[in-house]
């Protein structure tokens, strides 16, 4: 059981669309949806739903199929399954996309052939795979071990695929940075054969953090201070990925202003640095005390922040 | 359910065969991105090269960009120069806003 998947919904076109029509729709989105030009959970979904249907619809054999297939089912009547036979006398070219990732159940069921019955003659390395992996920066700071659940297909002696769920314990390596790929020997595609089973590559990316913004192996972040602070200058304590650390604020400091704490970013040869921006914050003012203080500031000292704007 | 527990290794310094392999695209088209300043390899000569740091995201992303979209060589030096253009501005930005506002 599983679910129907509109294709045609999917990319936007009507059952009837002309080839070159569906063709159209599934550039735009491809574009639109592009992992790598719009960053965001849901793009990538997207885009894989994109071309999941796209490669459905493209095909004419396999458009024909899925044509036939007929509507989704009524509510309430659970998942879906397929008809017995419902592929007869359509031949699909190929056994399916070269994606990093699987396609849903039903891609996989209904489309997805074996292009080598495992065992047969012969002897090839097994492909490599692809993926990501979403890691926060303490785990790339401190290292880390993550659960990674895989999903790939499998062809069995007699040529058919089934989907093979597995899970695998990553060891993130410390000082990982955003963008690098860690390699995992042997956990890509089994070979033909003799042949040697593919290595797994996953992307690392970073999840979005309150605190830090990465770049390379450096962080960024803003630090408040008080208006006393920037002008008294002192220590302030601040987070870093590896605790809590002093820093000396300058007399005067100014809002905008770019302090480094070097090697304080994530671990390497040369470690990253820890650039914090800092931020004056003003007290909301809510006692008569407060309020003293601030008219006595106005009162005494000679500022107008507006001087250079010739006002 | 198999349980494995693997190791990772960063990867680090690939050749240009090893680039090939990783990115599943042939040397013409590599070297191609190297003449148009896309991936600045170490290493004088082609047999030399080893492509290390952000070169390897790079070469990737290239890689999907010409599989998934059709854009060429030329298109892609374009598109990875503003895209990282946009991602600093991003960052700048994000100094501005409060996290999560």
């Amino acid at each position: 059981m599983m679910d129907f998947k509109d294709y045609y919904d999917v990319l936007g076109v009507s059952k009837d669309a002309s080839a070159d029509d569906i063709k159209k729709a599934y550039r735009k989105l491809a574009r639109k949806h592009h992992p790598d030009i719009n960053s965001g959970a849901t793009a990538e979904a997207k885009f894989k739903d994109v071309n999941e249907a796209y490669e459905v619809l493209k095909d004419p054999e396999r458009r024909a199929a899925y044509d036939q297939l007929g509507q989704e089912p009524h509510h309430g009547q659970g998942g879906f399954r397929p008809p017995p036979g419902w592929d007869s006398g359509f031949s699909f070219s190929d056994s399916g996309p070269q994606s990093d990732a699987g396609f849903s159940d039903f891609f996989e069921t209904l489309f997805r052939r074996g292009g080598h019955p495992a065992g047969g003659m012969g002897s090839a390395p097994g492909a490599d795979s692809h993926g990501r992996i979403e890691i926060t920066i303490e785990d790339a700071y401190q290292g880390a071990t993550r659960q990674l659940s895989l999903r790939s297909p499998v062809v069995g002696p007699d040529g058919t695929v089934t989907l093979q769920d597995r899970t695998v314990s990553v060891v993130i390596p410390k000082g990982i940075a955003q963008g690098q790929h860690i390699r995992l020997a042997g956990q890509g595609a089994p070979g033909f054969g003799p042949g040697p089973t593919g290595d797994l590559f996953l992307e690392v990316t970073f999840a979005a953090h309150p605190i830090y913004r990465p770049d390379g192996k450096d962080l960024h972040l803003d630090l408040p201070i008080a208006p006393w602070e920037a002008a008294l200058g002192g220590h302030v304590v601040m987070p870093t990925p590896g605790g809590k650390v002093d820093l000396r604020i300058p007399k005067n400091a100014r809002t905008g202003q770019k302090m480094r704490l070097k090697g304080r970013g994530l671990p390497g040869a040369p470690a990253g640095d820890v650039y914090a921006t800092l931020r004056i914050v003003n007290p909301e003012v809510e006692t008569a005390e407060a309020r003293a203080f601030f008219e006595q500031m106005a009162a005494d000292l000679a500022f107008d922040p507006r001087a250079e704007m010739g006002g | 359910m198999k349980k494995t527990k693997k190791r990772g290794d960063i990867v680090d310094a690939l050749s240009l065969p090893d680039l090939c392999r990783f990115c599943q695209a042939d040397e013409a088209w590599v070297i191609e991105l190297v003449d148009y300043g896309v991936l600045e390899p170490k290493g004088r000569t082609v047999a030399h090269w080893h492509f290390v740091g952000n070169n390897i995201a790079r070469a990737k992303k290239a890689r999907r960009l010409t599989r998934d979209l059709g854009i060429n060589v030329a298109g892609i030096a374009l598109v990875l120069d503003v895209m990282e253009e946009r991602d600093a501005a991003l960052r700048r930005l994000a100094q501005y806003e409060k996290p999560g506002g």
